[in-house]
């Protein structure tokens, strides 16, 4: 419907919704929902019947469907990767400095794709939906998924969207695994594997951390075996001390130190239990109080559980060399100076088994102070290798 | 291309795997690929060339020599080459030995300490030797473990290292007959293709 009458410039600056947004974001998006119903059997034995993933996309599908990219999250992400949903929103997708008009995953020239994994809370068939067989939510009946299950769906994904080999699929930690198990389930299907941040299997101390935040969901009195959404409820507290575990080990030691120091937050010391006195305690607190309030509890339980469950060696005698043989993808791979959850030697052995594999790979080690969750973090040189990189794929 | 590399490409078989030492903007692993099909890998820890790299679509890992090159399998590369690096890094007999257990060939190449020039400036002077050619002053230098031929052919006899081919050549890397009678007095730049 056309207006009924035209504000005059100062008055509707505002609602001119390209002029808010900066000249590298892809500005106003909407999520859209895809419906499949044919069965998706799973790693666990069991197989969904049906099921919906939310998803977006960035920049125009070219005419040889050549110049798709898939944008795989990690733990808490989702398909918002980039842009804003409203000219309110004060935060752009999670993934803004990489994604954009002149960004590293450059959308004048690519088309990009981002969703909510299955089994998330964001939109995608989740825990937290419907069971269409009760008529109540899933809550603990929802089944466990492995990151092999979720490139099944997110090949399902592509077949609908009529995008039958990726120019690239990219994603950093829990998302570079995916990344990676697209070369080894679909190897004709990707040309380019861009794992960031990520290992090809986690660590005892990796499983302890994600252990740890697991007991701390299922030993709140509120999680109620899962079941919590027909109690009305959410078990608050444990998914704040999840969060608060898993934020402290997204963190190095120095950008902690850097950030907080023992800085105080009070002016003096209490000498009881009860208050917040230090910064870093505050600020856990805080991350924790939001996350808990954004998140479903056995989403995270999940998405733990697929992190811990990933390992592609595993059918191949542990060879990474053998499991990565039959993959036809180029690769890069790329890993921060003090993240200590998947550390540089965590990527490295990656790059070595695919040399070994006498597969295409470059490596770069991003001197950077900011942790695991550098990979999020527009830190120049990264954002420098990433562009190198990208802009070299034909499409 | 580069006139070393120029030289070395005739070195290097079509169709080989190659390990690119310090391979600086991937320049001759991009002209391998493109004119001999040769597959590999460059070593380098330069940002700005390691940017390069990737944009020429030249597989390029970070990694530091220095380091040792214990994450390659034993004969896993046909020619493992290495251009004007082995001055700049702290074992350059511990890295040789590394070379030759990955490679089945290796190319080296650095600059001759025993240059006439560099004897006369020595000798003249009573400074460490500064050019054009190689700028720094001695406390500021990359290049911490200079040689001269004779220096890195009786490294060479000592740990049993075959030279397959010698060339000796000035800094505009032509190899004239001057440089083929007295290389060690005359070249500027030593290439040596050496094996087991």
């Amino acid at each position: 419907m056309a207006p009924l009458f035209r504000l005059a410039p100062p008055f509707c600056e505002s609602r001119i919704v390209p002029s808010v947004f900066p000249e590298d974001s892809v500005g106003l998006v909407s999520p859209q929902l895809l419906h499949f119903s044919e069965p998706l059997a799973l790693a666990c034995g069991r197989s969904l019947a049906d099921y919906e993933l939310v998803y977006e996309t960035y920049g125009e599908l070219n005419a040889a469907r050549s110049n798709a990219v898939l944008i795989c999250h990690a733990l808490s992400g989702h398909h918002h990767a980039a842009g804003y949903h409203s000219a309110e929103d004060r935060k752009p997708g999670w993934w803004d400095s990489c994604i954009g008009p002149g960004k590293p995953i450059d959308t004048r020239r690519f088309f990009v794709v981002a969703l909510n994994n299955l089994g998330g809370c964001n939109g995608s068939t989740g825990p937290s939906s419907l069971n269409p067989a009760t008529g109540k939510p899933y809550g603990a009946d929802f089944p466990v998924v492995t990151v092999e299950d979720w490139v099944n769906s997110q090949a399902r994904l592509a077949d609908a969207l009529g995008i039958q080999q990726w120019a690239a699929v990219v994603g950093g930690s829990l998302g570079g695994m995916q990344a990676l198990q697209w070369t080894i389930s679909y190897p004709e299907r990707v040309r380019h594997c861009m794992a960031i941040a990520t290992a090809p299997k986690l660590s005892a101390q990796n499983i302890a951390f994600n252990e740890v935040a697991r007991q701390a969901i299922l030993s709140d009195p509120d999680f109620h075996g899962g079941h919590f959404q027909e109690k009305g409820v959410i078990p608050k507290r444990g998914l704040m001390l999840a969060r608060m575990v898993g934020h402290i080990t997204y963190l190095s030691d120095d950008a902690m130190g850097a950030k907080f120091g023992r800085e105080l937050k009070t002016d003096k010391l209490n000498y009881d239990f009860h208050n917040v006195e230090f910064q870093v305690e505050s600020y856990l607190r805080y991350q924790g109080e939001e996350f808990s309030g954004r998140f479903d509890a056995n989403t995270y339980l999940l998405m733990t559980k697929a992190l811990d469950y990933f390992d592609p060696a595993a059918a191949h005698g542990d060879d990474l060399a053998k499991t990565l043989a039959a993959a036809k993808a180029n690769f890069c791979l790329m890993s921060f100076t003090t993240d200590w959850r998947f550390s540089p030697a965590r990527s490295r052995e990656i790059v070595d088994a695919l040399i070994a594999a006498g597969k295409n790979v470059s490596y770069l080690e991003i001197d950077a102070p900011q942790g695991h969750d550098a990979f999020l973090i527009p830190i120049p040189r990264y954002l420098q290798g990433f562009s190198s990189y990208m802009n070299r794929i034909a499409v | 291309m580069r006139a070393d590399l120029e030289i070395i490409q005739e070195w290097i078989p079509a169709g080989s795997r190659v390990l690119d030492l310090g391979c600086g903007n991937g320049e001759l692993l991009a002209w391998l690929r493109d004119n001999k099909r040769v597959s590999g890998y460059g070593l380098e820890i330069d940002q700005a060339n390691i940017a390069a790299c990737l944009s020429k679509g030249v597989n390029v890992i970070e990694q530091d020599l220095d380091k040792g090159l214990g994450n390659f399998a034993s004969d896993s590369f046909d020619v493992v080459v290495m251009t004007q690096a082995l001055q700049a890094v702290h074992y350059p007999d511990r890295l040789l030995e590394e070379m030759l257990r990955v490679g089945r060939t290796c190319i080296l190449t650095f600059p001759n300490f025993g240059h006439w020039r560099c004897r006369l400036y020595l000798a003249s002077r009573g400074e460490m030797p500064r050019s054009e050619f190689l700028p720094y002053t001695w406390y500021n230098t990359p290049n911490i473990h200079f040689c001269t031929f004779r220096d890195f052919e009786a490294l060479c006899r000592e740990r049993r290292v075959r030279v397959l081919q010698r060339l000796a050549v000035d800094r505009e890397h032509r190899h004239g007959l001057a440089s083929r009678l007295w290389p060690n007095l005359l070249g500027e730049i030593g290439i040596y293709h050496v094996s087991r």
